[in-house]
Formats: structure tokens, sequence, C-alpha cells
């Protein structure tokens, strides 16, 4: 018969030690539950997604007030340091004013973001792809690879104005230089945790490299290398405005206004332009993030939010577990 | 080595598909895992080997396939047509019952109609149909040593070599899939040698029991079980049945350093 197992661990498990198949009906009957813990959008129930939007707009609200409360707690003087959050919402941001400049800049930083990005991403999988074909690279690179990361990007930035002019290209470098590392670093960890077992059924088979690589080693990967592009992702904001900080060369994007806004002492475009450079980063790790729980939702344990965690299996499904055990 | 079809190892029809002939297995490091094996195994027949742990019954089965080369003696094997059941079951947790099943197929080239059809009998023989498009890891233990069973099934092995492959499952699950490995054994009538940490399990599903001594591993015992197939569960609590138990305990004990 088939009965319906929680464990701690694995939620809701489906067993069917006889193997029958006769009680699938009964299985099935459970399904909307498993498809939930799987992250299937549909058949979540209002409840769920009132818990999972609900802590965090508590926090912010929370966020808020305090910052309400401080800003309002400050002298007049010194208020200029931390205007309150309706002046930043109006002000610094809705205020025609404020959005015309800060929007086509949000455009620019975009650009130099995602394209400085997608040049990390296509060299650092090289990297990482090649580094593990061949070993003895591997060791050989590795270290300068770490050396890479501890680069301070700023030391550097002269040499590329030297060497680039003030422009985009040099700006992108800057952007590469700091997106790069964790993209090949974390594949070559994602394409090394392939079960031992699955690479022994594939030698078993002698399977060409190439196969081998596409069908076992690349797809075993991407839990870990997701976790560095998301890290990438995040750092190409940062190397974005830092560039932009540093060549202010070009038309303003979010890193050249935020200067500009600090020197005209316009705190409330200044909070605006951070808020917005802010959303930038959270987007483009979105992005992402979302590409991942399309790719990993069927099957790896990150594509799981916390509240799902959270969600026990019913009373029933518990019930019959204790039954389980003994009528089995 | 190549299969033996030059060594007069046979696919089709009797004669041993899987031949050891003093074996030994040395490794880099001077520490011996094998020494002078000499075993033989033919179709229909399903041979056992139990051992104290580390005395290399995984090893074994690993030169066995080919993965390991033996450092002497000579490996007469059927690799073209080999099934191997590994202890964990090694599915690919990104694809779904039905896509595990169908990747050796896959990985041989066979188009995608057939490999389909293969599965799907596969599954069906290992009774996990309506399972197809779960994944694994929303599967119990049991089932996905099912998966992994019937994965192995599609290429029709003529040599299937098993390591251990219940030894995390409860008693129950154990059980039962002992009862179906049998229903395979009888219908696909293929050679199976099963390493495995339990006398029960081994006289059970074995027309020979073979006992290993540890470091080297080596062969002290070949004991057969002339009990007739099918074989029912009700068998493991027969007089006859202790016997051999008993007779491939004692084996065991005699050369337990």
């Amino acid at each position: 018969m088939t009965l319906l197992r929680s464990t701690p661990g694995e939620h809701v498990e489906v067993v069917d030690p006889a193997g029958t198949g006769v009680e699938s009906e009964h299985a099935r009957s459970h399904l909307p539950i498993v498809q939930a813990l799987a992250g299937a959008p549909s058949g979540v129930p209002r409840r769920r997604s009132v818990a999972r939007v609900g802590p965090p707009a508590a926090l912010l609200a929370v966020v808020l007030g305090v910052w309400q409360l401080i800003s309002s707690s400050l002298s007049n003087g010194q208020q200029f340091l931390l205007p309150p959050p309706w002046d930043v919402l109006t002000k610094g941001l809705l205020a025609q004013q404020a959005y015309s400049a800060i929007l086509p800049a949000f455009g620019r930083t975009t650009e130099l973001a995602l394209a400085g990005l997608g040049v990390a991403v296509v060299l650092g999988f090289s990297t990482g792809a090649v580094l593990f074909r061949f070993r003895w690279l591997e060791r050989a690179a590795y270290p300068y690879l770490v050396a890479i990361q501890a680069i301070p990007v700023l030391a550097v930035a002269p040499l590329m104005a030297v060497a680039f002019g003030y422009s985009f290209f040099a700006k992108g470098v800057i952007v590469v230089i700091i997106a790069f590392f964790p993209i090949p670093t974390s594949l070559l960890l994602g394409l090394k945790s392939v079960d031992p077992g699955m690479a022994d059924l594939f030698q078993l088979h002698k399977v060409p490299w190439t196969t081998q690589f596409r069908k076992l080693a690349l797809p075993a990967s991407l839990p870990q290398l997701f976790t560095g592009l998301r890290i990438s992702a995040g750092l190409a904001v940062i190397g974005a405005i830092v560039g932009e900080q540093f060549f202010q060369s070009g038309a303003p994007g979010l890193g050249m206004l935020l200067l500009q806004y600090l020197d005209n002492v316009d705190y409330n475009r200044l909070y605006g332009c951070i808020i917005v450079s802010s959303a930038l980063g959270i987007v483009i790790y979105s992005l992402f993030n979302g590409l991942s729980h399309r790719l990993l939702g069927a099957w790896h344990e990150s594509s799981r939010t916390s509240v799902q965690q959270t969600v026990r299996p019913s009373g029933r499904a518990r019930e019959r577990s204790s039954n389980a055990s003994t009528s089995a | 080595m190549r299969a033996g079809e030059a060594a007069g190892l046979s696919a089709t029809g009797t004669g041993p598909v899987l031949r050891f002939s003093g074996v030994g297995l040395t490794y880099a490091d001077g520490t011996a895992a094998l020494a002078d094996i000499d075993l033989q195994l033919e179709r229909g027949e399903f041979v056992s080997i139990v051992g104290p742990s580390g005395c290399g019954k995984s090893t074994l089965l690993r030169v066995a396939s080919g993965l390991l080369e033996a450092s002497s003696g000579s490996v007469e094997a059927d690799q073209e047509r080999l099934g191997y059941v590994f202890q964990d079951a090694t599915l690919l947790p990104w694809r779904t019952v039905a896509g595990n099943v169908e990747l050796l197929a896959e990985l041989h080239g066979y188009p995608k109609q057939e490999r389909r059809d293969l599965a799907q009998a596969a599954i069906e023989l290992v009774g996990l149909a309506g399972f197809e498009r779960h994944h694994p890891r929303r599967l119990s233990g049991g089932m996905r040593m099912r998966a992994s069973l019937a994965r192995s099934l599609t290429l029709d092995p003529v040599l299937f070599l098993f390591d251990e492959p219940f030894g995390a499952l409860d008693e129950i699950t154990r059980e039962r899939l002992n009862d179906e490995l049998i229903r395979l054994f009888l219908g696909r009538h293929f050679a199976g040698l099963f390493v495995t940490h339990s006398i029960q399990e081994a006289v059970f599903l074995s027309t020979r029991v073979v006992v290993m001594s540890a470091r080297p591993g080596r062969i002290v015992a070949e004991i057969p079980v002339d009990l007739p197939y099918p074989r029912e569960p009700e068998l493991r609590y027969s007089p006859q049945f202790a016997a051999v138990a008993r007779e491939v305990s004692t084996a065991l004990r005699r050369h337990d350093s």
C-alpha cells in the first residue's frame, strides 16, 4: 500500500514500499502539498504569501519609523544629514527635477554594470571550465585567481585611466575585475561536487569528456555557480558606481550623480539616488535569483525559500506516518 | 581488458561471463587489497560475497567492472553488457525518474523513442510505474534504489554487479527488494555478483556464497546454496536455510582475524 511518511528533513515523502502503485491515487491527492514545497507558484494558498510578505513589510515599517524618529530628533542645523523619509520620497525621488536626472543615470549605470557583468560571466565561466579540464593548470593558476580578488580596485583605476582613457571601456574593466572572481571559483567548486558514484557510472560507460561535462558536471555545478553569479551581480553594481565615481567622465550615471548631490548639499536627492542604486543591485540580484529558481526549482534545496522550509506536513499526514509504522 | 570474446567468454551461450584467475591488487602505497582471487561466474548464477568490513569486497567489483585494474592475475569480464548498482542510488537529482532511467541508453546513443520504451519497460519492471515524473528527492530510499535498478536494467546486462545496494534500507524494504531482485534474476537470467554485509541476504538471494577474509582480501570459502527458486520470504525461517546461514557464519568467524 501507499503510505505518507513525514521526516523532519524531507517534509512529505510518498512511500510505496510495495511498489505496486495500487494506491497511487491516494498519493496523488497529496500532490498539492508536495508541489507547494517544491515552490510551484500555483496552489500556494494566500495564507502563505501573506506569511512571506508580512514580516519583511513589518520590518520595513519599523525601519522607516526609526528613521523618522532619528530625523525629527536632530536639530534643525543637522537635519540635512538624515532628511525624513517622506521628504526623500517627494523631493528626492518623485520631484520632476529629481527623477529626470536620476532615471537616465539609472539607465547608464545599469548598462555599465550589465556589460561588465556579461564580460565577467563569459570570462569567468571559461576560466572555470578550463581550469576544471586541466587540473595542473588549476594548481598553477589558482593562487593568482585568489590574488585577483585581493586587488584593491581603486589602486589600479589610475592605471586604467592611463591605458584606456576616461572611457566607458575603462569603467567596464573596473566592473569586470570586481565581478569576475566569484564566477570561476564557484563554478570550480560546483564542478568538483559531482557525486563520485555518478562519475564512476559515466566512466564505466566510457562517456567522452564533453558529454560528461554537459550531462553531469555542469548541471551538478549549477547551485554553486548561481551562488557565485548572485554575488557577482551585486559586485558589478558596486563596480559600476565605483568606476563612475573614479573616472567622472561621460554622461552621468548614478555614481557621478551621488557625488554631485553631495557637493550641492542636496541630501534629499542624495538619499533618493542611494535608494535607486540599491534598487539596481537588488534588481540584478533578483534576475539571477529568478533564473536559478527556474533552473533548479525542481531539484535543489537552495531554491526553497525560508517560509517554505517552515511549512510542516499537516496533522493528517503526521497521523498517517504513525499509522505507517504500526501497519508496516 | 576488453570484453572476453577472444578469451571465449560468450554472452549468449553458456560458459563464464566473468573469470578471475589469480587476481591480486596492491595499491601504490604497498597495501594489498586483494590476493589470489579465483572466481568464475556464469549466466544463471547469483553469487554473493560476504566478509568483514574492508576486506575488499567492493574493490573486487571495481576490478570486475574495469574501474580498477588488477596488479596481477587475469580478469576476463563481459564489460560491454555490464550492469552496476552502487551503494547509493546515484541518481541525477535534476532528472526525473524517467530521465534517470533513460540515461544509459542515452549515453550509448539510442534513438529517443527506443530509449523511452526501454526506460518505461524497466520502470514498470521495478514497480515504479506512476512515479516517472517524480524527482529523486521526492522518493524514499527504497524507491530511489528501484530507480537505480531500473536504470541498470535498460541495457539488459549479462553481468550484474551489486555493491551492497540495500545496505542503507530498512529491513522491510530490503526484504521486499530481495524478492523483487530474485524475480528479476529469474526473468532476465543474468549472472549476478552481489556484495553484502548480511548473511541472511546472501543466502536468500544466491546460488553460491563466497566468503572473504580481510587484508588482503582472499576467498576462504565457497558455499553452494541448494535451495530451489523461486524463493518465498518464508524460506528464511526454514531449517535448510538456517543450516546454510550457519555454515556461512562459521566460515566467516573461522577466518576473522
